[in-house]
């Protein structure tokens, strides 16, 4: 009964995008403002039912209800409960519920949030929302639909890829997806924009909440993608240049990228096509994103089995939404009008550039990941592009940028005094060279480029900070002038610090970790022992433990550091009968310092097993450091610019339809 | 500083910033790509040692001898076998008679020198490109996969 609820409101939703998508946009066209107004409900009716929808479906995961062949083919019995939920999305129809309602939170967020919003904007960004749910309902409801009941019920289910067993997955697809599909408010504002024919300051603040949460999520999703898969893979890495990493990273990329030069929109109203452009990029790369890993067309973890037209549909979405919205794009481009001007040293031309980098190093990483399907599909070659590519190609690109983002904010508007920039960076410049003197010294198995990451993350980290204090005007006057002028300095500017601080931690994080990890990787018998670094592992024995859905074979490791005890570690290897499996699972030691970190494989059949040891000193940061990004967008969302004060949109009045007609 | 000005100047660093890339890309393609083959196209291409490239196969049977962690293993798509071996730890789905991919070099002795043994979690898993080369190799049998 409860799955057919379910469905029912799945097809009630998709009606309602029907609808939502058709009157509002036209009611914004002939000015009628009752059409218009049917945007709002609609947007929050289609939100209760896709909720109602996904809540169906969570409720037949957990009462395990087998005749919903999505709940037979990924849960079981034996299931803990965590995770007969996060098994929702643990597969792909499920995932796709998870994407559309993710998709009527936000159109249900701009309905409740977008009192400020002129009416017809409202309206139009309502209806293009609906056109992208459209798409989406209607590929579940076609091609797939979680609902599809078997008979006869079997009694147990084929249970979860054991892999997906994990508290990271509770929370990294979500987060992933808010950023993902958050995306999609940007590409509503742009085609609204578009087919309004303005883009002024006031329509800029009015986005950039909304790319500003997109980016958080989206951060915060990669984040946990990468620590999940540094401790649930055993091979001690965090990114590993997989192409569905690189599907999350491209949007990432695109979208701080449009962060960036909706600013300039906004205090300069210049680059405004530019950004229509980049905001229609994004999205288009989270699509694509969506595509490449629910396609199958990869071979990943994530990579669901799924058919051949479940690909096809999603191709189509793509070509559609895409193609749709860069046609709208060249058709009403040239009619917006051009803004300010700058020179090339300002803090517009460092954002212009920092916008090149962006883009740049996302179309690398795209040929990077397409290549291989382009290739097999042409020539039916198979090809594998890995990491020493995307570390040739990415890495010189983030170089001039990292260098840059300490130099940017300190140009003014308009022109800018790099000279002078320059010298009130001093203190960055010394810190820059004091830490390159000292990772030379200590360099053990690093190179010139982990001199380089250390040096660029201190420069970068110092040259934020200085940012600050030169806006507070810190050491120059008496500390209540500062205090004032902390107190009344926009949340914003804190925001940008932070961010840009917190990436220079990664980058700390990152140069640390490669520099100076010890590993070892070989044979142990119980009672031998390892030296990693500083310290001592010992295998004190090998044991079989049961678990809830699994039983482990579990080693005994106890840590000790010049002969004192320092902690005991237990990696396991996990093997699941539903389905049949192994997953070994890390025993982690995790601190600001240094990581410890140990797994264990197979026996070899005298008596040994093979074991990774790991010391990874400071790779923690680089986590750390996504939250302090993560943080810094947090701050700058809370600027109070963004919530009042965006009513400044030029008195002049809409144009009617016919003027649009004339302009384009 | 006019706009035709400025729009130069952004054309320009576009293109600048482009080219530098543009030769970034190309010098990794011709160093980084790793090609695929199955044991079969891998002798039959001639494919000279030193190269490295990955291959995709089968464990054969009872092919495994394990020497600390020394391994040697045949990797085969039911028609041509080639001989690897590997220095180091290998995955725990690593077993005989299950798909894997070996990246590594062929040795001027016709055996093949693994870098990296990748092997998939899932036991039911096969790799595609290892259907692909059994199918190429007409040795292809869809597994049951239960539903």
């Amino acid at each position: 009964m409860i799955p057919e609820i379910g469905q029912f409101a799945l097809v009630l939703a998709f009606v309602i995008t029907l609808v939502q998508g058709t009157l509002p946009v036209i009611g914004a066209a002939r000015n009628d403002a009752a059409w218009m107004a049917v945007a709002r409900p609609a947007a929050l009716m289609q939100l209760f039912f896709v909720a109602a929808a996904f809540l169906a479906l969570t409720w037949s995961f957990v009462v395990s209800d087998f005749s919903v062949l999505t709940v037979a083919e990924n849960s079981s019995i034996a299931r803990p409960l965590l995770y007969k939920i996060t098994g929702v999305w643990g597969n792909h129809e499920g995932s796709m519920m998870l994407w559309v309602l993710i998709l009527a939170v936000y159109g249900g967020a701009v309905a409740i949030f977008g009192g400020h919003l002129p009416a017809a904007l409202r309206a139009r960004v309502l209806s293009v929302q609906a056109w992208i749910a459209t798409g989406f309902l209607l590929f579940i409801l076609v091609a797939s639909n979680p609902f599809v009941r078997i008979f006869p019920a079997p009694l147990n289910g084929n249970g979860l890829n054991p892999l997906l067993q994990d508290p990271g997955l509770a929370t990294h697809p979500p987060a992933l997806y808010m950023g993902y599909v958050g995306f999609s408010m940007a590409f509503s504002f742009a085609i609204a924009a578009l087919i309004e024919g303005r883009v002024d300051p006031a329509w800029a603040r009015w986005v950039r909440p909304w790319v500003l949460v997109a980016w958080c999520f989206l951060t915060l999703g990669i984040a946990l993608g990468s620590h999940w898969s540094y401790y649930v893979l055993g091979w001690g890495g965090w990114w590993f240049w997989d192409p569905v990493e690189n599907a999350s990273f491209m949007p990432w990329l695109a979208g701080t990228a449009l962060l960036h030069s909706a600013i300039v929109v906004e205090r300069r109203e210049a680059l405004k096509s530019w950004t229509i452009l980049l905001a229609i990029l994004t999205f288009s790369l989270s699509l694509i994103g969506t595509f490449l890993v629910r396609s199958g067309v990869l071979t990943s973890v994530h990579a669901f089995a799924v058919d051949p037209k479940q690909g096809t549909f999603i191709l189509v979405l793509l070509v559609i939404a895409i193609g749709g919205s860069l046609g709208l794009y060249a058709l009403r481009a040239p009619s917006l009008k051009l803004g300010g001007l700058f020179a090339p040293i300002s803090r517009e031309g460092s954002l212009v550039l920092n916008n090149l980098l962006l883009v740049t190093a996302c179309g690398t990483i795209l040929l990077g990941t397409l290549y291989p399907l382009l290739l097999a599909s042409v020539t039916g070659q198979m090809v594998s592009v890995g990491p020493p590519y995307f570390d040739a190609v990415f890495v010189p690109i983030m170089v001039p940028l990292i260098a840059l983002m300490a130099v940017g904010p300190m140009l003014a508007w308009k022109r800018g005094d790099l000279a002078g920039a320059l010298a009130r960076l001093k203190a960055a410049f010394a810190a820059a060279a004091l830490i390159a003197l000292v990772t030379w010294h200590y360099l053990t198995n690093g190179s010139w480029l982990s001199v380089l990451g250390m040096a660029l993350a201190a420069w970068l980290i110092v040259g934020s900070l200085v940012e600050l204090v030169e806006r507070l005007r810190l050491f120059r006057g008496s500390l209540r002038q500062s205090w004032a002028r902390a107190r009344h300095l926009p949340r914003s500017v804190y925001g940008m610090v932070v961010a840009h601080a917190g990436l220079g931690v990664v980058v700390l994080g990152i140069a640390a970790a490669l520099t100076w990890h010890s590993a070892v990787l070989r044979d142990m018998r119980p009672g031998q022992s390892a030296k990693v670094g500083p310290y001592e592992f010992t295998l004190r024995g090998v044991q079989e433990v049961p678990g809830p859905n699994y039983t482990a074979r579990q080693g005994v490791f106890i840590v000790t550091k010049d002969g004192r005890y320092v902690t005991t570690m237990k990696p396991e290897v996990r093997h699941y009968s539903i389905p049949p499996m192994s997953v070994s699972r890390v025993a982690l030691r995790p601190s600001l310092v240094a990581d410890l970190y140990a797994a264990i494989g197979s026996p070899d059949g005298s008596g040994g097993y093979a074991v990774r040891l790991y010391r990874k000193p400071l790779i923690s940061w680089i986590w750390l450091g996504a939250l302090i990004m993560v943080l810094g967008g947090g701050l700058s969302l809370s600027d109070r610019r963004l919530r009042i004060g965006a009513p400044a949109r030029k008195s002049a009045a809409y144009p009617a339809p016919s003027a649009i007609a004339k302009g384009a | 500083m006019t706009r035709k000005r400025r729009r130069l100047y952004i054309v320009l660093a576009g293109m600048v910033t482009l080219g530098v890339a543009t030769a970034l890309m190309l010098s990794a393609f011709r160093s980084d790509l790793v090609f695929f083959y199955g044991p079969t196209a891998l002798i039959k291409d001639h494919i000279p040692p030193g190269r490295r490239v990955r291959i995709g196969g089968l464990v054969a049977m009872h092919s495994i001898v394990r020497d600390g962690d020394h391994v040697t293993f045949v990797v085969t798509d039911k028609r041509t076998s080639v001989k690897v071996t590997y220095h180091g730890l290998l995955p725990d789905l690593f077993r005989q008679g299950q798909g894997v991919v070996v990246e590594g070099a062929l040795r001027p002795d016709g055996v093949f020198a693994a870098r990296q043994v990748l092997a998939k979690h899932d036991a039911r898993y096969m790799p595609p490109d290892v259907v692909a080369a059994l199918k190429k190799a007409g040795e292809w049998q869809p597994q049951q996969v239960p539903k």
